[in-house]
Parts: C-alpha cells; sequence; structure tokens
C-alpha cells in the first residue's frame, strides 16, 4: 500500500505539471481578458507539431525555444485580426470564434503534417535513466518536465506580481480606461497577454508531443481534461491551475493503481454484479477513474463554483 | 457592406457548384460504390484515413485493370466520428444514394449496430439492399449470434485470433504470467474473458496474474497500468488495443523499462508503429493475416510491388490491410459471378463458401456464418527487417505461421437466409 501510495503521488505529480503546462496559459487568458479560449489545446498542438519540424533542422533544444515563440506569434495574430475584431460583439460570439479556430487548427494540422503520428522523441541523452523507483525506471525526460513545469509556475509568478510590465497587465484588464488615459496601448497589452498564453500552451505542447503522441487528435484529447483543470482551481487563478492539475493527476493515478472495488474488499454479501447498485458494488476503481475528473468539475460548480482559488464565479 | 457581398456571391457559387457536382453523381450511374463508414475526424482519425487510403488503392488497381462488369470502383468517404448511431445514419444516406455495400471495421460496438440497421434496411427496403463488408471489426458475436447473411467478415474474429495465438503461446515455456489490458468495450471484454478460458485450458505453465480494462480513446497516461503490470511480475502483455490506446501503453512499458513481451492484434499498423518507434523491438509482437515480410519470406513479387507502389503513393505510411485487398477481390469476384452489381442477394449467395487464392494461400468465407478463414501469423518488431513500418526504421519478422486448422473456431451461428 504504502508502495502504491508513493508511486501515485510521484507519478500524479508528474502527469499533474503536464496539466499545468497546458492550462496555465488558458486561466491567464481568462482572468486577464475573459476570453474562454476552446482553441487553447490547439495551441499546444501546434507548439508539438512545431517543436517536431524545427527539431528536424535546429534540433531539439532550441526548438525548445523557437516553438513556443512561434505559437506565441500566431497567437498574436489570431488575437489581432480574429478575436479583437468578434470582441465588440460580446463573450459568446469569442467563444463560437475559438470553438471554429479549434477545429480549424485541427484540420489544418491534419492537411500539413498528414493523420499519422509523427516521430517525434526526445533526444537520446533524455532517454537514459535518471533513477529507479520500485523496480520502474524513471527517465532524465521525466525529471526535465518537472523542472520544466517549476521554472514555468516561479517566472508567471514573478512576472505577475513582481515587475512594472505583470503591474501594467492586471490594471489594464480591471480598469482599461484609465490605464489607456495613462499612455499606455491597452489593446497591445491584450494581444501580448492572448500571445503569452498561447506559447505557454506551445511550450506545454513542446514537452507533452513527446510525452504522449503527436498527432491531429492530441487537441481533441487534451481538450476538456484542461477546462476541468481552470475551472476546478479558480478560473484566471495560476496558483489553483497548480493546485488542481496535481489534485486531478495525484488523484487519477492513485484511483488507477489500486485494486478495489467494495465488493472485493468489505465481500460480495451475495449482491449479484447487476442491476444499478450491483455494478456499482462491484465496480473497480480503475474503471472509476477516468470519470474522476469531471465528476470533480461538477461538484466545484455545483458547491463552489469559483474554484479553489478563483475570484469570482464560474 | 462590399465585404459581405463578397461572401454571398461566394456562398452562392459555392452552393451552385456543390449541387452541380451532386447533380453529376446523380446523374452517371456507372461506378460501383462503396461507403467507407469510418471516423475520420477525432482521436481515431488517422486509423480511419489510413483505411481510406487501402480502399482508395485497391479501387484504382482495380479500375486500371477495367473495373468490375467494365464499371469504375468508387469508395465514398463517410465520417462516423466513431459513433454507432452516426454510423447508422451513415447507412441510411447510402441507401438514400443508392449505394449497396458499405464497408467498415474500427469498433464492434459500431458494427453490431451497422448489422442491424442493415438487417432492418434490407427487411423493410427489399429494392434497395445494402451489403455491409466487414474488414476489421473482430468481435465473435458478429458471427455469432449476431450473425447476418448480409455481413461478410474478412478478418478474423477475435476467438479465432486468441486460438491461434494461445496454439502458439502453448509451446513457449519462457511465457508464466500473463497480464491483460484492454480497452473497456465489448471487443476489450471477450479478449479478457475469453483468454482466461484459453490459458486454463491450454497452457498449464502460465497463469493470468492481471486483468484491467480502460476507457477507449480518453487514457493519457498509462504508467498507472504499467505499475500495477510490474507489481503483478508479468512477463507477458496481451492486449487487443489498437491505435493510441496501444501506442501510449507499449511507449509507458517501455520507459518504465520492464522487460517484458507484448501480443497485440494492432501492433503493426494504424500509427503504432510510428508513435513507439524503436522502442518496440523485440518487445512488441502482432497476430495478423499478413505483414509486409511474408512477401520476402514466401516470395511473393507480385504482392510485393503492389506494397511498394501503395509506399510511392502514401510515403508516410504503409500497406497494412492484407484483408482490404482480399475484400476488394473477392467481392469483385463475386460481382462478375452474378452479373448484376444491384443484386445484392445474390451477390451475398456468391460470396458464402468462395475460396479465394490469396497471396498469402487460399481463403475460405465460411458459409455457414460469413467469417473468413485464414492462415495468421505472429511476427516481433525487428530493425533487420526487409520493410520498415511507417518510416521508423523497424518492420516485423515473422516467429510463427499458424495454418488454417490451428486459426479456426466453430461458430454458434444459426443464419436466417432470405
Amino acid at each position: 500500500m504504502l508502495e502504491t501510495i508513493a508511486y501515485s503521488i510521484f507519478n500524479g505529480v508528474l502527469y499533474g505539471t503536464l496539466l499545468f503546462m497546458m492550462s496555465s496559459g488558458l486561466t491567464l487568458i481568462f482572468g486577464m481578458m475573459g476570453v474562454l479560449n476552446f482553441a487553447h489545446a490547439s495551441f499546444y498542438m501546434l507548439g508539438a507539431y512545431f517543436a517536431y519540424t524545427l527539431g528536424l533542422t535546429t534540433g531539439f533544444w532550441l526548438a525548445l525555444i523557437l516553438a513556443p515563440i512561434a505559437v506565441g506569434a500566431m497567437g498574436a495574430l489570431v488575437e489581432r485580426y480574429g478575436l479583437r475584431r468578434v470582441h465588440q460583439y460580446g463573450h459568446v460570439p469569442e467563444l463560437l470564434f475559438t470553438f471554429g479556430l479549434a477545429y480549424v487548427i485541427e484540420e489544418l494540422v491534419a492537411l500539413f503534417w498528414g493523420t499519422v503520428p509523427v516521430p517525434y522523441k526526445a533526444p537520446a541523452v533524455m532517454n537514459t535513466t535518471a533513477f529507479t523507483m520500485f523496480d520502474l525506471d524513471y527517465s532524465w525526460f521525466k525529471v526535465f518536465i518537472l523542472l520544466v513545469a517549476v521554472v514555468m509556475f516561479v517566472g508567471l509568478w514573478l512576472l505577475l506580481m513582481k515587475t512594472r510590465a505583470g503591474q501594467v497587465i492586471q490594471a489594464a484588464l480591471s480598469r482599461p480606461d484609465m490605464v489607456g488615459a495613462l499612455g499606455h496601448n491597452v489593446p497591445l497589452v491584450f494581444t501580448l497577454v492572448f500571445a503569452f498564453g498561447c506559447a505557454l500552451a506551445g511550450l506545454g505542447g513542446v514537452v507533452g508531443g513527446i510525452q504522449f503522441v503527436t498527432d491531429p487528435g492530441m487537441a481533441f484529447m487534451m481538450g476538456p481534461i484542461v477546462f476541468v483543470v481552470v475551472v476546478l482551481g479558480g478560473l484566471g487563478s495560476v496558483p489553483g491551475a497548480l493546485v488542481a492539475s496535481l489534485i486531478i493527476g495525484i488523484l487519477q493515478t492513485f484511483f488507477l493503481s489500486i485494486n478495489f472495488s467494495l465488493a472485493e474488499t468489505i465481500g460480495t454479501l451475495n449482491i449479484e454484479d447487476s442491476g444499478f447498485f450491483g455494478v456499482l458494488w462491484h465496480m473497480e476503481a480503475t474503471r472509476i477513474a477516468p470519470v474522476l475528473p469531471f465528476l470533480l468539475l461538477v461538484l466545484t460548480l455545483i458547491f463552489r463554483p469559483r474554484g479553489i482559488f478563483g475570484k469570482r464565479e464560474a | 457592406m462590399l465585404q459581405n457581398k463578397k461572401t454571398g456571391l461566394l456562398t452562392g457559387s459555392l452552393i451552385s457548384l456543390s449541387m452541380a457536382v451532386s447533380s453529376i453523381a446523380y446523374a452517371n450511374e456507372d461506378p460501383i460504390r462503396i461507403s467507407y463508414i469510418e471516423p475520420l475526424s477525432g482521436p481515431f482519425a488517422n486509423v480511419g484515413d489510413l483505411g481510406l487510403k487501402h480502399f482508395r488503392f485497391a479501387a484504382d488497381k482495380i479500375n486500371e485493370d477495367g473495373g468490375i462488369l467494365g464499371r469504375d470502383v468508387k469508395i465514398v468517404a463517410m465520417d462516423n466520428k466513431q459513433s454507432p448511431s452516426e454510423s447508422v445514419q451513415l447507412i441510411q444516406r447510402s441507401v438514400d444514394d443508392g449505394i449497396n455495400f458499405v464497408t467498415q471495421g474500427n469498433g464492434s460496438n459500431v458494427g453490431g449496430a451497422m448489422i442491424e440497421a442493415v438487417e432492418r434496411n434490407n427487411r423493410r427496403n427489399k429494392d434497395n439492399k445494402v451489403l455491409y463488408l466487414n474488414y476489421a471489426a473482430v468481435d465473435p458475436a458478429l458471427t455469432n449470434e449476431q450473425c447476418s447473411f448480409y455481413h461478410f467478415r474478412f478478418d478474423a474474429a477475435s476467438d479465432i485470433k486468441l486460438e491461434a495465438l494461445t496454439n502458439y503461446m502453448k509451446d513457449q515455456e519462457d511465457i508464466n504470467k500473463i497480464f491483460l489490458i484492454n480497452m473497456d468495450y465489448s471487443h476489450g471484454h471477450f479478449i479478457s474473458e475469453r483468454m482466461t478460458e484459453l490459458v486454463d485450458e491450454r497452457l498449464p505453465q502460465a497463469e493470468i496474474v492481471g486483468d484491467v480494462m480502460h476507457p477507449i480513446g480518453q487514457v493519457r497516461d498509462f504508467s498507472p497500468y504499467v505499475s500495477r503490470i510490474q507489481q503483478s511480475g508479468a512477463d507477458t502483455v496481451v492486449s487487443g488495443n489498437w491505435g493510441n490506446d496501444l501506442s501510449l501503453l507499449v511507449r509507458a512499458i517501455d520507459s518504465a523499462g520492464l522487460d517484458i513481451k507484448i501480443y497485440t492484434y494492432y501492433g503493426g499498423g494504424l500509427g503504432t508503429p510510428a508513435a513507439v518507434g524503436p522502442k518496440g523491438e523485440d518487445l512488441l509482437h502482432q497476430i495478423s493475416e499478413w505483414h509486409a515480410d511474408v512477401n520476402v519470406d514466401e516470395g511473393l513479387n507480385d504482392y510485393e510491388s503492389w506494397f511498394q507502389e501503395f509506399k510511392e503513393r502514401h510515403p508516410e505510411t504503409d500497406w497494412y490491410y492484407h484483408r482490404i485487398y482480399n475484400q476488394m477481390y473477392m467481392l469483385k469476384a463475386a460481382i462478375e459471378e452474378v452479373g448484376d452489381a444491384e443484386d445484392v442477394d445474390a451477390i451475398a449467395g456468391a460470396l458464402e463458401g468462395m475460396e479465394f487464392e490469396s497471396p498469402t494461400g487460399t481463403i475460405t468465407m465460411r458459409a455457414k456464418d460469413h467469417q473468413t478463414l485464414q492462415p495468421m501469423y505472429i511476427s516481433v518488431m525487428d530493425k533487420d527487417a526487409k520493410y520498415d513500418a511507417d518510416n521508423t526504421g523497424v518492420g516485423f519478422r515473422t516467429v510463427a505461421e499458424i495454418p488454417v486448422e490451428q486459426a479456426t473456431v466453430d461458430t454458434s451461428c444459426n443464419m436466417k437466409r432470405p
């Protein structure tokens, strides 16, 4: 049992940090601009594909930096020439715009790179074993994921809280007129925030594309879970996104790792494996695990709509 | 304002263009059309796309040789989004368009719904019947309880694959602890139940040490499952997973450094070799009706050039579904025997019991349940194979050929014929 718990915590943290990388940009964009970006996971996918393609010529390390920048640039274009025009009509058209954009990006990726997964791999040095825990190997790449996530969180926090740029951003979001009157270019701030959020998703993709599979379905696969993280953590809260990611990662890993069902633990008590109650009684933990994040989403919305650290209601 | 006008013009011309295109399709009844009903978007889009390339290629090859009864074969792609209910609607659309053949393979849950829909249509709509050609849905129920006169399966059913696999495994002394991990739907449930029975009956040296189901297309991180495999002490994993669910599983097993053999149904294609890469060497086994190096081993030169031609057209992938070759040429033979591409009952009758000379040997469409009986191969990922899969540098090497007699399971089908 101790082994399972230790393992769940460690692996859960690993999975959680990946979730955080994908959701931090989304929560930032929402918190600052009020735009719920449905295409966020698509920028995550673009990050993986850009890193793969750039990596073929520049090598992985340079691609690690260039790919998020390229994704950020695309985000800036989307904000400047798409979202800004739609913005004046309110939030619903914005939502629909990003919703459509997600499909456009998916189809474009399939057109350019094909529907077969691309062989996007970590450099050989990171595939070597860093350490072994309970007879399972952990590669340097997993250590690298942890590192990237930590750097990302600290960097974000410093940027928003400690720099002048961060103060202007925060001010522009709550009092745009005032900041504009002081001579700052508010639309530019919005574009930068959106681009930065997309670049964060792109960075998540650079790492996530290696850990998972880089194919046009990857955005679709990650989309829902990223929203769960953001709602659970509190819309707009970066620390909330971190905590929510870790909670989801650890909980899910734990449920998948244990061999548990009410029937096995307490005894079957002659309850048959049929009917509503019977099925619940015999349900194995592993089969509950995939539902967990969405169950959390529903419960959060009912009992604490503003999430763990959120300031406003979802 | 100007902009709106432009869009209006554009939409208008698009609509008229599409109307023109569809009216051409209606007016020209020449091609023999086959609806290809598979996921062309979403997490399994790559799988659907690969099959489509196969069918289009085979159709083009048939058309180059004069088509069927002098008519071209045309594949009509339809996106079912991996959903049974969408598929049923697409069958209806095919019927409305006057298409007599539908083909599908991904997901036996979809296959089951399609059999019902085809049966229902053919009962009510006697002038416009459809034939369901199944190239990959392997749930045995489709040729047992649910068997239908209008359904033909060209892949080996799951029970046949397990029969062949355990016939091979019983002679392998290093297989002692088997872990089953499968997708949580009829396909996975069947493997879990049947494999447990077969291990009891046939493999006295082995036991099942774990049996896990996971949701289909939802799991991103397989490492918790890998930790359970490791804790169980398994030396062998058997999985019916496909697409990304298999790729992620194999990668997680490799990355955790477990030294175990993985026996799969679909390790040789559907994006898995590309996603797994050289990491699967000597680890990833597949049981299939064919793989690229069979051509080399058995000197099948014609089929080798077929394989190479497909590669030239689609450099990013490989010819993988040998059964699509069988399916298309068996359909061609049946239609030519009947002499009428619209007489679905007669074509089904001609397919029934047909013996076909495939490159790999004689294969039979068993009349009793419309299940193809064919030799099977067990192969393992190997970088010395002549043909690599999906440009990964690793291909497959045959470890065992299972003759037809050892790849046959009886059926309980009690078919109603028209």
